[in-house]
């Protein structure tokens, strides 16, 4: 057996790959809460409970944990996503069991200092001060808001400046509270242990923890956009970006495959490794030679992520000096027009597919992407999706690549920003 | 107190094949059964130590040329053939050496190696690609400029290796790199490129039989009489006084800030204690005690940690943090309240035994992949270490008492002789 999947009578759901290949485990919980989960004034409290979470329980004060995962030479961190924030630690496998007791105890027990509260406000508005020096996160952050009017997918992962000012302990607390529970995470582990010894210490260390009530996810449907927007944004520097944003399919929609594959074909395969193994370029995909070879462009790169509610599929450029993003955006349109128009050979898919199989063998090497992978697809789809994922790519043909660009990849379902320079 | 770990996979002398081809290219091989991937990694001993002052980033963009057309494949071709395969492969440079790292399915480890050959040794420079090469590396320094991290590193570089090529980026900057023309880099292939310092490392599910003979096909046969490998480098000598400066880049929210001075060289007997002590100074866990007192206690940063970034002759020791620009004064007060602690008192037994278990504990995480093994391989060559430098690493880390982390300290860290950049609104 090397595969083990439970839930626990309080909801709490386990998925365990034994791997042995290192002396190594990975350990993960995922929660279902993220920045989908937040209202107006209170944008930001996912991400910053999600700091809260390192400072510590009674158990197991904040340096204290730090010090007892670090000392054996393991690592440890946390991720606020969209629709889901995960805590993650890697450690040398006979030292692991500190990192199912510590999860387990935060789940239900972390402080929420008033003081610690106080000063993380500060580290993490200086977090997102950080964020603001960068063009880009400035322009997408401007195209989601144009993109979603009643989605929480409107607003920043990491906050609006004034909520992040305005919100206190008790919000962030409560947030805890509600959504900290084992009915809404799963703890996904991966490595080198024995699959009946790990059962049974989890159900030790969470089966007495209640079942929290239901939990009710927000659930704004947004409206077809109607007719494309056009954003600018304006800001310092010499460099000019484009982002073209696309209302996406949600990760568990059949349609999602389909969008994958002509994203590939678009701008080059995208990478499910997270930690190591690595993507592949993509010089001959049909955006980078006819923006990048023909010097619209000297960059250019696609985001499609895989989300509860339908998303953004984004592409992005980095204007050429010698042309305008007007001129390039034209050129990402006669590419899709030809998409639209006229069917793809079988093998650009098989192409597509190989590529799709490389990036997964480079990165199944890594422990911590398997333990990544046997959590990830659960918290907007299902476990299903991953395993299924080669299949579901091979299942594509070119007409639903061809309907999916005429649906999908069209101008009254998108965003166009700018960033442009106040130097003109 | 961490032990030796135990492990098939920690490379040493029992499973690391290194082989020298008779044109003195040296192969260093890992069979790893349990992958059916590969990845090879390595370099050329050429540099942007070689770059004229006015030409800087000739190294880089001779490197990033190579794969831009060769005289058998143009750019295309060269990338459909890698692309189609899910392999990929790239060049770049540094000060010393122009390095090349790669990966594919095992069944196309020939592609990759033949590959890397042609490039290396048959590049066309077309001048259509590398004027575009050329303008994509001047976008990235236009964004460069723009990067308040990126300016403070750079500043911190060039003021605390002044005058030596240690403290020029490899990159260049815009007017050096506009200023490079076709016949330069083609004149720096044919000066510093050949086999002479090229080290192969290859790991995967492969023999070290047939890898050597794959390399031996495709690059046994390389010779470059008129290769040019070494240069007379300046002395490196540390700032006399304490240097502060502060860049200002208009429309930004947050000041970076990079500070520090020379640290030791990779292979100095003061690194492993300077490395020992760093950790416990600005990375243990959540970044150290830097990273406690900044940070976590007064809130004052996102991220504030320090650095040991140790070169061949030289290197340097950094402290980092990203701050609101009102609380910029008040993080560098709170850091030099840290270093004088650091140079004036022994660590504590348990911050020492914690930062050499750390030490030794993150060793298998560190060659769980193909990828992590080559990068340990290419380390021990690059800096001469005993290829069973890992597997004696815990024994050295045991022999390294606080004294000797102390005295490390106070031998780099002279509080009075620091570099202090800021970069920010």
């Amino acid at each position: 057996m090397n595969d083990y999947e439970t839930k626990l009578t309080n909801g709490l759901k386990i998925r365990l790959k034994e791997i042995h290949t290192a002396p190594l485990v990975s350990h993960w919980i995922w929660y279902r809460v993220g920045s989908r989960d937040e209202v107006p004034g209170k944008t930001g409290v996912s991400h910053w409970v999600e700091h809260m979470q390192f400072k510590g329980t009674e158990k197991f004060p904040g340096n204290v944990l730090d010090k007892l995962i670090s000392r054996d030479g393991g690592y440890w961190n946390a991720f606020t996503n969209l629709d889901w924030t995960a805590y993650y630690q890697v450690m040398p496998a006979d030292k692991i069991d500190i990192a199912y007791q510590l999860e387990a105890d935060r789940m239900i027990n972390s402080r929420f200092d008033l003081q610690e509260v106080e000063a993380e406000r500060t580290v993490i508005i200086s977090e997102r001060e950080g964020n603001e020096n960068e063009p880009l996160f400035r322009l997408t952050s401007e195209v989601q808001k144009a993109a979603f009017n009643e989605h929480a997918y409107n607003h920043d992962i990491i906050g609006e400046m004034d909520d992040l000012k305005s919100m206190g302990r008790d919000d962030l607390y409560k947030h805890y509270r509600q959504y900290y529970v084992p009915n809404n995470a799963l703890v996904a582990i991966a490595g080198d242990f024995k699959i009946e010894d790990v059962i049974g210490r989890l159900e030790q260390l969470y089966g007495g923890i209640p079942k929290g009530s239901e939990i009710m996810h927000t659930d704004r449907v947004e409206p077809s956009q109607g007719s494309e927007k056009r954003i600018t944004v304006t800001g310092p520097g010499g460099t000019v970006y484009l982002q073209v944003a696309y209302r996406a399919p949600k990760g568990a929609d059949r349609d999602f495959f389909a969008l994958s594959v002509l994203d590939s074909l678009l701008s080059g395969p995208s990478n499910l490794n997270m930690f190591g193994g690595g993507g592949i370029t993509n010089r001959t995909s049909r955006l980078y030679r006819a923006l990048v070879e023909k010097e619209y462009a000297v960059g250019i790169n696609a985001n499609l992520q895989a989300t509860i509610d339908p998303f953004l599929y984004s592409i992005i450029a980095v204007i050429h000096p010698n042309h305008s993003p007007e001129e390039a955006l034209q050129q990402i349109d006669n590419q899709i027009e030809e998409l639209q128009n006229q069917l793809v050979k079988e093998s650009e898919i098989a192409r597509a597919v190989k590529q799709a199989r490389a990036i997964f063998a480079y990165g199944s090497e890594s422990i911590t992407n398997q333990a990544f992978w046997s959590g990830y697809a659960d918290m907007f789809a299902s476990y299903d999706w991953f395993l299924n994922y080669i299949e579901k790519l091979e299942a594509v043909s070119p007409q639903m690549l061809q309907e999916i660009a005429q649906r999908y990849l069209i101008p009254q379902n998108r965003v166009v920003g700018t960033y442009i320079t106040t130097e003109g | 107190m961490g032990s030796t770990p135990q492990w098939k996979n920690m490379p040493g002398s029992t499973n690391i094949n290194r082989t020298e081809l008779e044109n003195g290219i040296i192969l260093l091989t890992f069979s790893n059964l349990e992958s059916n991937s590969v990845v090879i990694s390595g370099y050329l001993g050429c540099g942007s130590m070689f770059d004229p002052d006015d030409k800087l980033g000739l190294a880089t963009l001779t490197a990033q040329s190579l794969m831009r057309g060769t005289t058998q494949n143009d750019h295309q071709e060269i990338y459909n053939k890698l692309e189609s395969a899910g392999a990929t492969l790239g060049f770049g440079s540094s000060i010393h050496s122009t390095s090349f790292g790669g990966r594919a399915l095992v069944e196309d480890l020939p592609l990759l190696i033949g590959m890397i050959s042609e490039c290396l040794r048959q590049p066309a420079f077309p001048e259509d690609q590398i004027e575009r090469l050329r303008t994509q590396m001047l976008t990235s320094l236009q964004i460069r400029d723009q990067d308040t991290e990126d300016r403070a590193s750079l500043a911190f570089d060039e003021n605390v290796f002044q005058g030596h090529p240690y403290g020029r980026p490899e990159e260049g900057y815009i007017e050096t790199v506009s200023r490079i023309e076709l016949a330069d880099l083609r004149n720096f292939h044919e000066r510093f490129y050949g086999p002479a310092g090229m080290v192969i490392v290859i790991v995967g599910p492969v023999t070290p039989q047939q890898v050597t003979k794959q390399v031996q096909k495709v690059l046994g046969d390389w010779q470059n009489p008129q290769q040019v490998t070494d240069i007379d480098l300046p002395e490196i000598a540390s700032v006399k006084e304490t240097l502060r400066k502060h860049l200002s880049i208009p429309g930004k929210s947050q000041t970076d800030l990079v500070m520090g001075c020379l640290g030791p060289a990779r292979n100095s007997v003061d690194y492993l204690p300077a490395a020992l002590g760093n950790n416990i100074l600005g990375q243990f866990g959540m970044m150290g005690r830097i990273g406690d007192s900044v940070r976590e206690k007064a809130g004052l940063a996102y991220y504030a940690s320090t650095s040991l970034n140790a070169g061949l002759l030289a290197g340097t020791w950094e402290i980092s943090a990203g701050v609101n620009p009102g609380n910029l004064e008040r993080a560098l007060e709170l850091i030099m309240k840290e270093l004088e602690r650091f140079i004036r008192e022994p660590v504590d037994a348990e911050e020492l035994s914690d930062s050499r278990s750390n030490f030794i504990g993150r060793l298998p995480m560190a060659f769980e992949s193909n990828a992590g093994i080559a990068n340990g391989l290419v380390r021990l060559e690059r800096f001469g270490l005993d290829l069973d430098y890992y597997v004696n690493y815990p024994d050295l880390l045991q022999q390294i008492s606080s004294e000797d982390l102390l005295q490390a300290a106070q031998k780099y860290l002279h509080l009075d002789q620091l570099v202090i950049i800021s970069a920010g609104p």
